[in-house]
């Protein structure tokens, strides 16, 4: 049963992924994504930790992706066309057609080393996963508070960047 | 199969079925409850006392003609009713109606009068609402007008401003009971102080009880805060260019989402299931009759309090709505510490 949703979910996040590059429509990429993101929360629940996988969908499916959806809506962003003239002459050529191809096949050979690599060695785990939100709780504010604050601190810093470049000046 | 699964299925199915027939209920409550506010009789041709009424509404919503405008994005248009709906439901899928029950001992253990019982129940209803906008969005995009597009950037607006006091509101109450699964933060409300006041979180948060009350009406899109659907300057907001069966979906979702509301509220701040003078094993009656009492409050306040302005709406949630919910958390968090050591 496990295995079977696990295939499931694992083949929905991949599929919208990639469904995501594909599109034209940016409105599309953007529900696609959270698409994908709803198929990884259920592979969180599969995990057994709950929390992370309700995590995820809170700040990345339910704020995040909002924000994004706004963005594309109220610029109105057009729907992308298909390169003409010049760029479609440069792209469709034989050297940019070449050159992707050789880098999509070292990507390949990457992948491929990497999962062998993998596969050998057992995966270095945690003796004690943290799953419940006490566990997660207790680790994140004693082993990792220094991580945390700095993490909110870097937060606090992009917000005020982006109010400073957003704001306009009076004179 | 065993019994266990058969029952859990039951609940499920009942809840369903339950929720399915609130929403026709709610229609019925509202006509009636507008009609006795603004002097008027409200519906009463079909059936005794008119009670027959959403039955009739339900078989002229499915007889009407569905229509989707020339320039309407086919795929996302009638993606978003079913958005709507299923988020709205969904969210009810973890709130506890009743105490654990054997069903008068057909069963060897208790089981949980809930659909699902899960230990960060509290986040999960937080999560789903949070996808219901999705549906109220995509519908005002996909519509393509310009009413049903202001309408949902309005609703989602709305929406995201004031899920942060939302949120914070029921933090001081995780805070205090220590759990977030609602089954566990109901039984921290049993007993009695003094032998007379119930523990109910109310009597400790009602501030908290104050917030979660009026960011789960601006939530749900309710008067005095619905603005998505302002009819004097918007027709019908997002759901302008619907009819037929999507636009009944979006307003079950609506009904849907106002029952859930209660229901968390009841859960959260006023004791659940529990209350004097019935045994435990009747405690749904409690939690039934607390819903409906709130679920009155939110239709007595639609028709009396007019709609605010959209710049007022906004200054209410972030300049007062927020800054309570911070304080009140932070005092909570304070005190707890403060009573129940570290």
């Amino acid at each position: 049963m496990d295995a079977i949703l696990f295939w499931i979910l694992a083949a929905g996040a991949v599929i919208a992924s990639v469904l995501v590059i594909g599109q034209r429509n940016p409105m599309y990429s953007v529900l696609l994504l959270i698409a994908s993101f709803g198929a990884l929360s259920g592979l969180y629940v599969l995990l057994g930790s709950p929390f992370v996988a309700v995590i995820q969908i809170i700040i990345y499916a339910g704020a995040i992706m909002v924000l994004f959806l706004f963005v594309v809506m109220l610029l109105n962003v057009p729907t992308e066309e298909m390169p003409t003239g010049q760029q479609a002459k440069f792209l469709g050529g034989a050297g940019p057609r070449r050159f992707g191809a050789i880098l999509s096949a070292f990507l390949a050979v990457q992948l491929f080393w990497a999962m062998r690599a993998l596969s050998a060695q057992p995966m270095p785990g945690n003796e004690t996963p943290a799953t419940t939100v006490a566990a997660i709780g207790e680790r994140l504010f004693r082993e990792y508070s220094f991580a945390f604050e700095a993490t909110s601190v870097l937060i606090l810093v992009a917000m005020v960047g982006a109010v400073i470049l957003a704001r306009k000046e009076h004179q | 199969m065993d019994a266990r699964l058969i029952a859990q299925l039951g609940v499920i199915g009942f809840t369903f079925f339950m929720l399915l027939n609130s929403a026709a209920i709610l229609v019925y409550m509202e006509r009636k409850v507008a009609a006795l506010v603004q002097q008027r009789y409200g519906p009463f041709l079909v059936g005794p006392k008119g009670l027959l009424q959403p039955l009739a509404d339900i078989i002229k919503l499915m007889m009407k003609e569905e229509l989707r405008p020339l320039a309407a994005n086919k795929w996302l248009f009638y993606l978003a009713p079913v958005v709507s709906a299923t988020a709205a439901f969904a969210a009810f899928s973890v709130v506890p109606f009743g105490a654990p029950t054997t069903f008068f001992g057909l069963l060897d253990e208790p089981i949980n009068l809930a659909p699902a019982d899960v230990n960060v129940g509290l986040l999960v209803i937080f999560a789903i609402t949070s996808m219901g906008v999705y549906g109220i969005v995509l519908a005002g995009w996909s519509s393509n007008s310009k009413y049903s597009l202001i309408g949902a950037l309005r609703a989602s607006a709305q929406m995201i401003s004031y899920e942060l006091s939302y949120g914070m509101s029921f933090a001081a109450v995780i805070l205090m009971a220590g759990s977030l699964s609602l089954g566990e933060i109901v039984n921290q409300q049993s007993g009695y102080w003094f032998h007379v006041i119930p523990k109910w979180y109310i009597f400790i948060q009602p501030l908290g009880f104050f917030i979660f009350l009026t960011a789960g009406v601006a939530e749900t899109n309710r008067a005095p805060f619905d603005f998505p659907e302002a009819e004097q300057e918007l027709v019908a907001g997002y759901h302008t260019e619907y009819s037929s069966m999507s636009f009944a979906l979006f307003f079950l979702a609506e009904y849907v989402n106002m029952v859930t509301v209660s229901a968390v509220a009841t859960d959260l701040f006023l004791g659940g299931w529990h209350g004097p003078f019935l045994p435990e094993s009747l405690g749904w009656i409690w939690f039934l009759a607390k819903v409906f009492a709130l679920l009155f409050f939110y239709i007595w306040m639609r028709w009396t309090l007019p709609r605010y302005r959209y710049d007022q709406l906004m200054e209410f949630g972030w300049k007062w709505l927020l800054p309570l919910a911070v304080v009140n958390l932070l005092v909570t968090a304070f005190l707890t510490i403060k009573i129940n050591g570290w």
